[in-house]
């Protein structure tokens, strides 16, 4: 290989972890962390039974129960006999194969891309892959991270490998700084309204400039989170010292000597001056203000202040028809706006803005106030620890004065697997990251945006500007760090 | 081990939607399987049934008279954007299909149909509106696909020609799957271990937790 040339942080990573490339076949590449859950894991321990295989590598493993977990007090049963089933076949696969589980009760369960970061087992430079899509959250640390299906986590449990074909490079570059009341969700949303939801197929994003050199690593994680909503299947950001501050002294991070030659080999990833994308788009995030969406896939979003698009006005007769569904379903009025449209339900949580900097943002909106009458708001911590951590700082003392459910950790109603659901009909201003038609609940209607917007509508009972919520300026590190 | 992926004609089964997502073509609360079973009856269940489990009216396009036993779905632009859930295509396989037809898909998705005897074919824009309009036109055309030739063969006697990826289509027509190979990849593998020493022991002793 030609280490002259100059790389782009991803082909850094992939040079680093081909081991072995046939004529005509994918590349073999290694993989340094696999993440397990209860949803994708099951048919891939079925099959590795079945072909007589063992887990290779039960300690490059983790899993954890999220998906279809109850979010009421751990003390009650699960209501649910399926998802009680595959919780326990989760608990009995992890035994059988010796794979660590932070399961129900363990103080580091919860979302499996919040719990990764958290113990400090997602670090720079690592392949990591998960039965899941949004696995790109861990790229934040500048690692290659995806999600991928049942049949290649059994690969992965079997060989620690997986076969792949070199992605394509696309540069994202985010410049300017963000205004007040504007956060990385609003930016991720931005982008996505810009490319579409396939934009991105067949690419890895990384995201660059100084707008993204300014988020915290949990900020940067929102972004990286909804890369695969933009259709690239990862999402990386370059290490920096941001990164390494993050990941000090983490249970999992090297530390002492270690901790030194990991750092300093971290500091080697970042693309090269003059390394080349294949692809390229720009946004000025001090244009930018917050997002919402308005439609049925994530791609379908408009800047707050904005009117529901009219089909007529579409570009071709695929693109209205679309539209058209959309609206259908969503019951908007072409050109109304979406400020005013009345919300049912609020929820704050999610692999996208379940941390802990994501629910501080919650109370500073919620402190003093009260969510609307009509408004049901559900916050839901995204690991145990991010709970626990609220729960020191009193956060769940300003959530619950101003109305809103404390619940315990899990994916809860971004995907509704857990009982926690919309009825059909209903409107949610929800921090998760997709708005596809009943994903929230069959029937369920969701506008997609950041956790400061949410809390606004909860406190307005309709969709509203966090700008104007009085004192929101004051509001520590929206904009930056 | 799955079959031998063979040429065959069928009528089609067409969709008109894009972007379809893998919430549409499984539900989420249909996920809590551990085993592949049941999945023929919940592909596009919400488009399909009412909260009761009724047919919907009018009735969605698989439920129509004449739908059953096709193994060809024409869909619009984008298809299987979403999760990673490889549910979706063993839904789709499970119903009888055998082949999708659109100008692109998800990457996962795609990888995980071809994993599961599920052709993610792509046509360019024209080639997918013609296909859509001879299918209009006389709801039971049939066409051949042929994936060693890379060909759709049309009623008319033209073909169409579409580009898999060579290692996917040697194992579809082998019959044969990916883990198969990476296992033996394992020798590679392990002489890559051994000059890239494990870079985390999730088994460690996790030292005390304390920070978000
Ligand atoms: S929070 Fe939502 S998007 Fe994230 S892992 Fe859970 S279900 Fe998937």
């Amino acid at each position: 290989m030609d280490q002259q040339r100059p790389r782009t942080l991803v082909e850094k990573i992939w040079d680093d972890h081909v081991v072995a490339e046939d004529e005509g076949a994918p590349s073999v590449l290694a993989v340094d962390l696999h993440l397990v859950h209860e949803v994708t894991s099951p048919q891939a321990f079925t099959g590795l039974r079945e072909r007589g295989l063992t887990v290779r590598h039960p300690e490059r493993t983790v899993a954890t129960a999220d998906h279809s977990v109850p979010t009421t007090p751990r003390g009650l049963p699960f209501l649910d006999p399926l998802a009680a089933a595959q919780v326990q076949q989760l608990d009995a696969n992890c035994r059988e194969f010796g794979i660590p589980l932070h399961g129900i009760g363990d103080p580091s369960q919860g979302i499996v891309h919040v719990i990764g970061p958290q113990l400090g087992l997602t670090q720079p430079g690592m392949t990591i892959v998960c039965g899941d899509s949004h696995t790109s959250t861990h790229g934040a640390f500048g690692a290659l991270a995806f999600g991928i299906g049942t049949s290649e986590v059994e690969m992965v449990l079997a060989t620690q490998a997986l076969l792949q074909r070199r992605p394509r490079t696309y540069e994202v570059r985010v410049d300017g700084r963000l205004q007040p009341g504007v956060s990385a969700k609003d930016i991720i949303l931005a982008l996505i309204a810009r490319i579409g939801v396939g934009g991105g197929t067949g690419h890895v994003f990384e995201y660059r400039g100084e707008a993204i050199r300014a988020l915290t690593m949990e900020q940067r994680m929102t972004i990286c989170n909804m890369s695969i909503e933009g259709g690239a299947r990862a999402g990386l950001i370059a290490p920096d010292d941001t990164t390494f501050e993050y990941l000090h002294g983490r249970p999992h991070a090297p530390h002492g000597q270690a901790w030194d030659d990991a750092v300093e080999a971290w500091r080697r990833l970042p693309s090269d001056a003059d390394a080349t994308f294949d692809t390229s788009v720009g946004i000025d995030a001090s244009a930018l203000e917050p997002m919402i969406t308005y439609g049925t896939n994530p791609g379908m979003g408009i800047p707050i202040s904005s009117r529901v698009p009219d089909p007529a006005a579409a570009p071709d007769t695929s693109a209205r028809r679309a539209l058209e569904r959309a609206l259908e379903y969503m019951d908007l009025t072409p050109g109304q706006a979406i400020l005013g449209q009345p919300v049912d339900v609020v929820f704050i949580g999610s692999c996208t803005n379940g941390r802990i900097s994501d629910l501080r943002l919650a109370a500073a909106a919620l402190q003093g106030r009260h969510v609307a009458e009509s408004v049901r708001m559900m916050i839901v911590p995204g690991s145990d620890e991010v709970k626990r951590e609220a729960e020191r700082e009193g956060l769940h003392e300003v959530f619950r004065a101003a109305g809103a459910e404390w619940r315990e950790a899990g994916c809860s109603m971004c995907i509704a697997m857990n009982g926690d659901q919309l009825r059909p009909g209903q409107y949610a201003v929800s921090t998760s990251n997709r708005n596809f038609e009943g994903r929230q609940g069959k029937g369920g209607r969701t506008f997609l945006a950041s956790p400061l917007t949410a809390a606004a509508s909860a406190v307005a009972g309709v969709v509203a500007d966090p700008r104007l919520l009085p004192g929101i300026e004051a509001v520590a590190g929206i904009g930056g760090r | 081990m799955p079959e031998p992926y063979r040429s065959f004609s069928s009528k089609v089964v067409p969709l008109k939607a894009e972007n379809v997502d893998t919430d549409q073509i499984v539900p989420a609360r249909y996920l809590k399987i551990t085993d592949k079973a049941g999945l023929a009856e919940v592909l596009f269940r919400d488009w399909r049934f009412d909260e009761q489990g009724c047919f919907l009216d009018p009735l969605f396009v698989l439920d129509k008279p004449g739908m059953a036993g096709r193994n060809i779905l024409l869909v619009g632009a984008n298809f299987g954007t979403g999760s990673s859930r490889e549910h979706a295509p063993w839904a789709l396989a499970a119903w009888g299909f055998k082949a999708v037809i659109s100008t692109g898909y998800a990457d996962i998705f795609r990888s995980n149909a071809l994993k599961n005897g599920v052709l993610p074919i792509s046509v360019d824009p024209e080639t997918h509106a013609h296909l859509f309009a001879l299918v209009d036109d006389d709801p039971d055309s049939e066409l051949r696909i042929d994936l060693a030739e890379g060909g759709i063969l049309l009623p008319d006697g033209t073909t169409i020609g579409f580009d898999v990826d060579t290692f996917a289509k040697l194992m579809l027509l082998r019959g044969t799957d990916e883990i198969g190979y990476l296992v033996e990849k394992l020798p590679a593998i392990e002489a890559w271990e051994a000059t890239h020493p494990a870079r985390v022991d999730t088994r460690s002793e996790a030292r005390a937790t304390g920070q978000v």
